[in-house]
């Protein structure tokens, strides 16, 4: 029965996090600090389109690349707020959520062995997407450099056939971004080592120190680069599954002819919302974005307090906390902290297994909830 | 909107200690600021928002909007009338808006019975009020920006990447 599953297949996901997950989701009223999405659910102008397009009969399929209207917005959003310029017809392909927009990238790129370059501690599927996709993950570990990549980092990671890199700014788990001269710098060595860039730009609209920049905005990086963006995070739209991918029309060529075939196109529903979501939602982000910020100052002021080390996370909604001092691995720590006092975060061995002695904490969760978590956190630890 | 105002919007029982390190401010200033509010009387009182539907004893569980027709008097206009009105307990809120008629008050009372005695001893009777048209409220679905509902019970799973 185990040759039917493939040897790819069987090869992925660690599996001691899956079942911690179970445990999280068989127990009841656990404060749950290990959710990655926002808390805020959709504001009701953009789910009352979604509603309003049902009423009016917009059940059909769209275009495979997606409903132009929304390209189109897409295109104005990006011009008006980056001044950056993807023509709505040939070089923007709406995708179910960035998710599907990555593995798009990295099937329409890779050539069996090629390699992709993936920092560390990074998102979950990165790796696996490469590896099913044929491609061999080359991991950067950045922990000594704060989380950051560094210009030397990415050239001591490059080999012959490497052929991609992904960034991820701000970054999930770390909350770690770039200003404008990091990245700069970054670009240099990518374009030096002629790496296409997959920039995974989700949580962009949740930096909090500085303006966010997108890497293709950087002289000469736009024609190197695959921008993936999405509305799940900035707008609390997850379930809606809508995201975007923008790139030379060359690559959304090729992503498109994968789409096409194996999702044919975004729910028709999910892409009438996030036009509207361009159309009213900047004001509920700049609000979201502000109570982030909010919970972002508390809960380093009580890690701090408590005695648990954490850099500032410069964006997203996630602190990656080291619990070194407790002499627990993050697993343990992980379940014991659930046990104990029902608070859910995540083990950082998640994110990688060299990052053992961290865990990630998101404050998208109410304050009242993270006051109570953090309360409970502390008596854990002592 | 000063961001201090927002929480304090969102929870009145936010501490000066709490939302410093929320704004990452010293909780001197935050206490100043707020206490400065106060004074100006930005910030006027504080107070939980209640669903007096849920309770069953309530001395204000009848609610009624009353618009009144007055005529205004030399000098003073509608000032001294509508203090004379809203100075009763029974007025929780007292409005002097345009249109068909001139004030727009809240009335609340334990019961249809009080709120309807309040109308036609108290008010109506009063020398300036040329008339009043009274609408009792039925269902409160929102009040004061807060949806009056039960806490609804969480819809995201309680972990994920």
């Amino acid at each position: 029965m185990k040759d039917i599953i493939s040897k790819k297949v069987q090869d992925m996901q660690p599996s001691g996090i899956r079942q911690f997950f179970d445990l999280v989701l068989g127990m009841k009223e656990v404060i749950s600090l290990g959710v990655g999405e926002p808390d805020f659910v959709t504001p009701w102008q953009i789910r009352e389109a979604g509603i309003f397009s049902l009423e009016e009969g917009f059940t059909s399929y769209t275009s495979n690349k997606g409903l132009y209207k929304l390209r189109l917005s897409i295109s104005r959003y990006l011009k008006n707020r980056y001044g950056l310029e993807y023509c709505p017809d040939e070089e923007i392909l709406i995708t179910v959520g960035a998710s599907e927009g990555l593995d798009l990238a990295l099937r329409a790129i890779i050539n069996p062995g090629d390699k992709i370059l993936i920092p560390t501690p990074g998102y979950v599927s990165y790796g696996p997407l490469t590896e099913l996709a044929g491609g061999i993950p080359i991991y950067i570990n950045t922990r000594d450099s704060g989380f950051k990549l560094t210009p030397k980092l990415i050239a001591e990671g490059v080999e012959k056939k490497t052929k991609a890199i992904i960034l991820n700014y701000p970054n999930n788990p770390t909350g770690v971004s770039y200003t404008k001269k990091e990245l700069e710098e970054l670009k240099k060595v990518i374009l030096k080592h002629k790496l296409l860039c997959i920039s995974d730009e989700i949580y962009g609209d949740l930096t909090y120190d500085f303006e966010h920049t997108p890497f293709p905005t950087l002289s000469g990086a736009k024609e190197h680069t695959i921008y993936l963006n999405g509305f799940s995070k900035a707008y609390a739209m997850t379930g809606w599954r809508v995201g975007f991918a923008c790139a030379t029309k060359e690559i959304i060529a090729a992503m498109t002819k994968i789409h096409q075939y194996t999702i044919m196109c975004v729910p028709i529903t999910s892409q009438m919302a996030a036009c509207e979501a361009l159309v009213s939602g900047r004001k509920s982000v700049e609000e979201m974005k502000r109570e982030y910020k909010r919970r972002r100052e508390f809960v380093l002021e009580r890690l701090n307090a408590i005695g648990l080390e954490c850099r500032k996370p410069q964006g997203a909604f996630y602190a990656f906390v080291s619990v070194k001092n407790t002499k627990l691995k993050s697993l343990e720590f992980a379940k014991e902290l659930l046990k104990e006092q029902k608070v859910a975060v995540v083990p950082g061995v998640a994110f990688g297994s060299e990052f053992n002695d961290y865990i990630r904490i998101s404050y998208a969760s109410s304050m009242e909830n993270l006051k109570e978590a953090l309360s409970r956190i502390e008596i854990f630890i002592k | 909107m000063d961001e201090i105002l927002e929480v304090l919007e969102k929870d009145a029982r936010a501490t000066p200690e709490e939302i410093a390190k929320m704004l990452k401010k010293k909780t001197q200033g935050i206490k100043e600021a707020i206490k400065k509010y106060e004074k100006d009387g930005v910030i006027l009182k504080y107070k939980a928002v209640i669903n007096k539907e849920l309770i069953k004893d309530a001395d204000a569980s009848v609610r009624a909007l009353i618009e009144v027709n007055i005529t205004p008097q030399k000098d003073v206009g509608f000032d001294k009338i509508a203090e004379r009105i809203y100075s009763f307990p029974e007025v929780a809120s007292c409005y002097l808006i345009s249109g068909t008629y001139d004030l727009l008050l809240i009335v609340e009372g334990k019961d249809l019975h009080t709120v309807a005695r309040f109308v036609a001893e108290k008010l109506a009777p009063l020398e300036n009020v040329k008339g009043t048209t009274t609408h009792f409220l039925l269902k409160k679905y929102k009040e004061d920006g807060v949806i009056l509902k039960h806490r609804e019970e969480n819809k995201r799973i309680a972990i994920s990447y």
